[in-house]
């Protein structure tokens, strides 16, 4: 069994967390407890008459007496085909960040569309954020058919807008579903009012997606977490170097260089909870021991010779800048990508890009709170990185504040 | 190709890459051990994550002092065993030395209480990272936790200034005195971490499984296990039970389920059509109110 993880945007009103709560709930994912208390809230604070099953996903004090959705919440389901993992993220423009949260790790996004509306701002603005961070998959969800008569015509119409508006994004793979979260039409059960639409539902398409495995093509990637040095008896000469294979996989034998020393070397031996194998297979826990006594730390890069990555310290990239403080001309910042951490500067603000028409606009150098904007990097060490559009794992970087150490930025490396 | 990369694989991955960020991250961080299931899988990660190599952290249990016995035993047992180090500090020195009111009434809870002994043992060993075996999936509030989840000087949560957290970048940088709590199971469910005990063949403390026990069988139906911290009345109905426990907290806050599970397997067969949430089944400290969670993490607990 695998394990599909996926993120969900759009509003309160749109009938977001009524999906979510219409997927748990319909797929027996609910206890009798939980839903004991939540008859008890509903009562008190919910809009519909039975139970709110919006109140399932906000799970903060001032998400439910607000009624809206501020950080992300994961919820958690299984059913006999896969394990999914839900990221349940506000729909607000002024929580973007929290939306980036939940949907960094995501393979497929969940886009709702309330039918009255069609698309709106808000539908662009989340796509464009899906588009900036690879999303493999994109599914529009337009909900609330049961308040356009379960119109045919007004699913295609809003279809073929999105279509149009999305030719642009550069997204994968995108699919639609026309739904009821409050009626149950086509989230858990078929619907009989829209005989029209032969599709599967939303709890069947998430069952069969394929998930797309962008990083069976991608080169091999490993970054040094940790360096594990017994320095026992046994152990004396032990020296081994604990990650992750990120992409692609490692053989034992194989040449690699270290990076950025640029040190060529080879793979003596290949540990996986202390079993010593031929391969280290994508997505690994392991240990890698090198033939020569080189010099390798936490955050270098152990890569293939043939399939090198960029290693400079001159990069551009797309950040979303996260912190209530803007940013400040000339400021000193961390930047780090997985493990690898280095002094860095933004040395220039090249545009700003509108989240509602995906253009480039002239940036008057400043980022504020949830500004997207296009940007020149420098660091004081030179980073190895393949673009985020090829690999989504070594493509990713945060900027953190030196002096609060809050992450201030999310950024894509172009 | 090796075995297929399943589900459980993916969440093992996971959580070793945690741990070893908190490696990588921290001078001195701690593995908060309870003798519970949950930490008990933690500490098999960490096995798979730094051996041949030594922990690089101790393990750190608050003891309540009305800790299962069987619980007790285990956590010693496991250190001896892992020749790992073990620091235990108990709540009831903390009450003494802080002169703090203990918990009262019927069944008297040393949750809140427990708080000021984990902030003491991270001031006492100045802390910087506190691993934990906490997962979104036992309650709402913890279900909007970073992985990651940093805390100020005085241990508070605070919900609304999360870090962002995205993809597998961790950010662990934090000013003198503060400390992060790390969660490496988060996106696992009890029902993971019971298949995760079947696969990887982990031994666990005796109660987890069916046993006879004398209960008081409370007005909410709840069966609550006789013992010198809970005070016997004259209407009390005391019933004798095949019982098992489905989380391993306080004597005086956890509940038995009934049952007739001897082995891991018996148990995955039960929890597939239990109809009762974890915590909901088991912990009284939970239901004290709709936001009992939240407003315990934001005063330091974990």
């Amino acid at each position: 069994m695998d394990l599909l993880r996926f993120f969900t945007a759009g509003n309160v009103d749109d009938g977001k967390s009524t999906l979510i709560g219409r997927l748990l709930y319909d797929s027996n994912s609910i206890s009798t407890d939980i839903i004991e208390t939540l008859t008890r809230q509903s009562k008190t604070t919910g809009i519909n008459s039975d139970i709110d099953l919006a109140l399932l996903t906000d799970g903060l004090r001032a998400e439910r007496e607000q009624g809206i959705t501020i950080d992300v919440a994961y919820k958690y389901f299984t059913t006999d085909k896969r394990k999914f993992i839900i990221a349940d993220t506000p729909g607000h423009i002024q929580y973007t960040r929290n939306m980036f949260t939940g949907a960094s790790n995501a393979n497929l996004a969940i886009i709702l569309v309330d039918a009255r509306n069609g698309i709106t701002d808000q539908t662009k603005r989340h796509s464009i954020l899906s588009a900036i961070l690879g999303m493999p998959h994109v599914l529009v969800c337009i909900n609330k058919m049961d308040l356009v008569d379960y119109s045919e015509a007004r699913y295609t119409e809003i279809e073929n807008d999105y279509l149009l508006f999305a030719k642009q994004l550069g997204l994968k793979d995108i699919s639609f579903i026309p739904a009821s979260a409050l009626a149950g039409d086509n989230v858990v059960t078929r619907s009989d009012k829209m005989n029209w639409y032969t599709g599967p539902t939303l709890l069947n398409f998430l069952e069969t997606i394929e998930i797309y495995e962008t990083k069976k093509t991608e080169a091999s990637r490993f970054q040094v977490q940790y360096v594990i040095r017994p320095q026992t008896k046994e152990n004396h000469d032990y020296r081994g170097f604990a990650g992750k294979v990120v992409s692609g996989n490692y053989k034992k034998g194989q040449r690699v260089v270290v990076l950025p020393s640029g040190i060529e070397t080879e793979i003596e031996k290949i540990e996986i909870n202390q079993r010593e194998v031929e391969v280290a297979e994508i997505n690994r826990p392991v240990v890698l021991h090198l033939k020569d006594d080189v010099d390798v730390s936490r955050g270098n890069s152990i890569v293939p010779i043939e399939h090198l990555p960029r290693t400079e310290k001159e990069i551009t990239a797309t950040i979303c800048w996260m912190d209530n403080v803007g940013f400040i001309p000339g400021q000193k910042m961390l930047l780090q990508q997985n493990s690898f951490r280095t002094k860095a500067i933004v040395k220039e603000v090249i545009s700003k890009i509108d989240i509602h028409s995906f253009m480039e606009l002239q940036s008057d150098g400043s980022m504020k709170l949830n500004d997207i904007c296009k940007v020149l990097i420098k660091t004081s060490e030179p980073i190895s990185f393949d673009s985020f559009s090829e690999n989504r794992n070594t493509g990713g970087f945060i900027l953190i504040n030196e002096n609060t150490n809050n992450t201030m930025a999310a950024g894509t490396i172009n | 190709m090796s075995k297929q990369f399943d589900y459980l694989d993916e969440l093992e991955a996971e959580a070793i890459y945690i741990l070893r960020e908190v490696a990588g991250q921290f001078d001195r961080p701690a593995l908060l051990f309870s003798g519970g299931k949950d930490s008990i899988c933690l500490v098999h990660l960490a096995l798979k994550a730094f051996r041949p190599g030594k922990f690089p952290f101790p393990l750190v249990h608050v003891d309540t002092g009305h800790n299962f016995p069987e619980a007790i035993t285990y956590r010693d047992n496991l250190a001896k065993q892992l020749d790992e180090k073990l620091i235990v500090r108990y709540v009831t020195d903390t009450i003494k030395a802080k002169k703090l009111q203990d918990g009262k009434g019927k069944f008297p809870s040393r949750n809140g209480l427990q708080t000021y002994t984990l902030l003491d043992v991270i001031e006492e060993f100045e802390f910087d990272a506190c691993i934990g075996g906490a997962r979104r999936d036992e309650e709402k509030a913890r279900a909007k936790e970073r992985i990651f989840s940093v805390r100020d000087e005085f241990g508070q949560w605070d919900p609304k200034m999360q870090r962002p957290e995205l993809w597998n970048i961790y950010n662990g940088k934090i000013n003198k005195g503060e400390n992060v709590r790390v969660f490496p199971i988060s996106n696992w469910t009890e029902l993971d971490v019971w298949n995760y005990i079947k696969r990887e063949k982990i031994e666990l403390p005796s109660i987890y499984f069916t046993h006879e026990r004398e209960c008081i069988l409370t007005e909410n139906g709840q069966l609550m296990n006789t013992n010198e911290f809970i005070i016997l009345e004259a209407d009390d109905v005391i019933v004798n039970k095949k019982v098992r426990y489905r989380t391993v907290g306080d004597m005086t806050c956890t509940a038995a389920v009934e049952s007739e599970a001897y082995t891991v397997d018996d148990i995955l067969v039960e929890l597939k059509v239990a109809k009762i949430s974890e915590r909901g089944a088991t912990r009284m400290d939970d239901r004290v109110s709709e936001a009992a969670m939240e407003d315990r993490k934001k005063g330091g607990y974990f």
